[in-house]
């Protein structure tokens, strides 16, 4: 029970630093990034790669954000020519894009074989619970040094900036200030911290193939900042343990009755109860949990 | 020193907003431009702050051709325009919005942000003691913590004026400043433009409201239909009768 608890904590502590990412880019600048899961598959596979290399896992990580924030320049420079809803599209086709190219380049991802016995993090305390608690001990102090660097910079200059871009790019301009430098900054700072998210991933799963990074992942981040408040630090913190509290919570319903549900009906019935969730909270609580940019 | 706009042209499809537009200012004076509904002001306006690209012609400040440059780095040269339905950053409080404008912050780079934390607290003082002065002339006091979306038109008018202010230009282009402002509040304004101008800072104005533009302004453009018809004091060109013609229909005044 314990393992498992930690398990769900480390996972949910993955989707808070995905969700930080988020906030930064939709939260707080409105740019509308449903590439997320892209930026986190590079992650995952850079840090994965590297490290079966012999690199040390504080340099993979670290290559890991840096790979992931170099990934969203280029879509940070189509980011200045496209209005809001052709930039979804593109950042939708940037994901699947990624993925499609982990599937297919076998010399370096394995293809859809995957990449197993991707080393753990911590693994000098063994499989079980030390290394695991050592984890989620990690990534809970990233997930605190990013929340904290997130509420830094909303209540700093550079967050005016990035709202005001959010609220009216136009009038931005007019003062003399270039939205594209920010956009740029922002894109590449939330891509960074989908990439760390993913090598965490990469070392706590151990196990990588394209298909743990459909579009789905972009859209639980999306559910997560929703539920818990866009354009908020303890939205997306509360939201994404939300978010665990829906998928893994289902999981409990299938111990309790075994034999009523099949696992196929039970993934289907999960991702049912998160749309639900959703639908009720955009007609009953618009604004998350704990309140929205809007309502300050 | 001048704003030198030179045969500015711009059509849509058959269209032309702007044929051939022609005027200078001294960048330190005063200018207003008036005309009927769709004679091209605002569009003039957006040209010359380059939101809007001309198909032919050139704008100029103070010797420098301004033709290659985008809206921002227009206003970075010194230029600033507001818009003629405001465009407030409706989320952010007032003081915010006003803050927001002013130039040069160190703390909007992230490595500064981080690095250099005293510095930043120590220009935010001195720009929230900016905002502050400049809320107070304005009599945004008692909303200076509302956020701008939540302002009636005429108070979105003056958040924008008071953005336009804390960007420090060198000439203001201001799109009917007086639209939606109290009448005594105007006075006030007026006089506030007049004692920025007194200190060097041009205004080109757009303005309906005739009465009170040719009480600010000692010499107007008149625009119809795409072109300058006139200039000269309000008074020369209120009396031109082509002027009339186009602004009051030929009806006496």
């Amino acid at each position: 029970m314990e393992a498992y608890l930690v398990a769900i904590a480390i996972i949910g502590a993955i989707y808070v630093l995905l969700t930080l990412g988020l906030t930064l880019q939709y939260g707080l600048t409105g740019l509308v990034n449903f590439g997320h899961v892209g930026f986190f598959a590079i992650g995952a596979y850079a840090s994965a790669i590297v490290s079966m290399q012999g690199v040390p896992l504080v340099a993979s990580f670290a290559f890991a954000a840096l790979l992931a924030a170099l990934a969203a320049w280029p879509i940070g420079l189509v980011a200045l020519r496209l209005r809001d809803d052709y930039f979804a599209v593109v950042t939708l086709g940037f994901g699947e894009t990624v993925r499609l190219a982990i599937t297919s380049e076998k010399w370096l991802t394995n293809g859809v074989q995957g990449i197993p016995g991707i080393p753990r993090t911590f693994a000098g305390l063994g499989v079980g619970l030390p290394g695991a608690l050592a984890t989620l001990a990690a990534i809970t102090l990233v997930c605190v040094a990013a929340a904290l660097a997130l509420r830094r910079i909303t209540r700093s200059p550079f967050g005016r900036v990035i709202e005001a871009i959010r609220d009216n790019e136009e009038a931005l301009k007019a003062l003399g200030k270039d939205p594209a430098r920010f956009k740029i900054q922002v894109l590449a700072l939330g891509a960074a911290l989908a990439g760390i998210a993913g090598a965490f991933y990469a070392h706590y799963i151990t196990y990588l193939s394209p298909d743990q990074f459909i579009p789905l992942v972009t859209f639980y981040v999306w559910m997560a900042m929703i539920m818990g408040g866009v354009g908020r630090v303890s939205g997306a913190v509360v939201g994404a343990l939300l978010l665990m509290l829906f998928l893994e919570g289902t999981r409990f319903l299938r111990d309790i009755a075994p034999d009523a549900i099949s696992g196929v009906a039970m993934a289907s019935l999960r991702l049912g109860a998160v749309g639900l969730a959703l639908i009720l909270f955009t007609l009953f609580r618009p604004q998350g949990l704990v309140g929205d940019y809007t309502r300050r | 020193m001048s704003l030198v706009v030179r045969g500015i042209t711009k059509a849509w499809g058959g269209f032309r907003a702007l044929d051939g537009v022609s005027f200078e200012m001294e960048s330190t004076g005063l200018l207003g431009i008036i005309g009927p509904n769709g004679a091209g002001k605002s569009t003039l306006f957006s040209v010359v702050s380059g939101f809007i690209p001309a198909d032919v012609g050139s704008v100029a400040l103070d010797g420098t051709s301004l033709d290659r440059l985008g809206p921002a780095a227009r206003a970075r040269a010194g230029m600033i325009r507001t818009f003629q339905v405001p465009r407030e950053f409706h989320h952010l409080t007032v003081r915010e919005n006003l803050m927001a404008a002013a130039p040069g912050q160190s703390g909007e780079g992230l490595l500064g942000l981080f690095l250099r934390p005293g510095r930043v607290r120590a220009e935010e003082d001195a720009i929230r003691a900016e905002a502050e002065a400049t809320i107070d002339f304005l009599r945004l006091a008692g909303v200076a913590d509302t956020p701008a979306g939540r302002l009636s038109g005429g108070q979105k008018k003056l958040v924008e004026l008071g953005r336009a202010l804390m960007a420090k230009p060198r000439l203001i282009l201001l799109d009917e400043p007086f639209a939606g402002v109290n009448p005594v509040l105007i006075e006030e304004i007026m006089a506030r433009i007049r004692d920025l101008n007194g200190r060097g800072i041009g205004f080109l104005v757009i303005e309906h409201d005739l009465d009170a533009l040719s009480r600010l302004v000692p010499r107007v453009v008149v625009m119809d239909r795409g072109r300058v018809l006139a200039t000269g004091t309000p008074q020369a060109v209120l009396a031109d009768a082509a002027v009339r013609e186009a602004y009051l229909g030929g009806a006496p005044a």
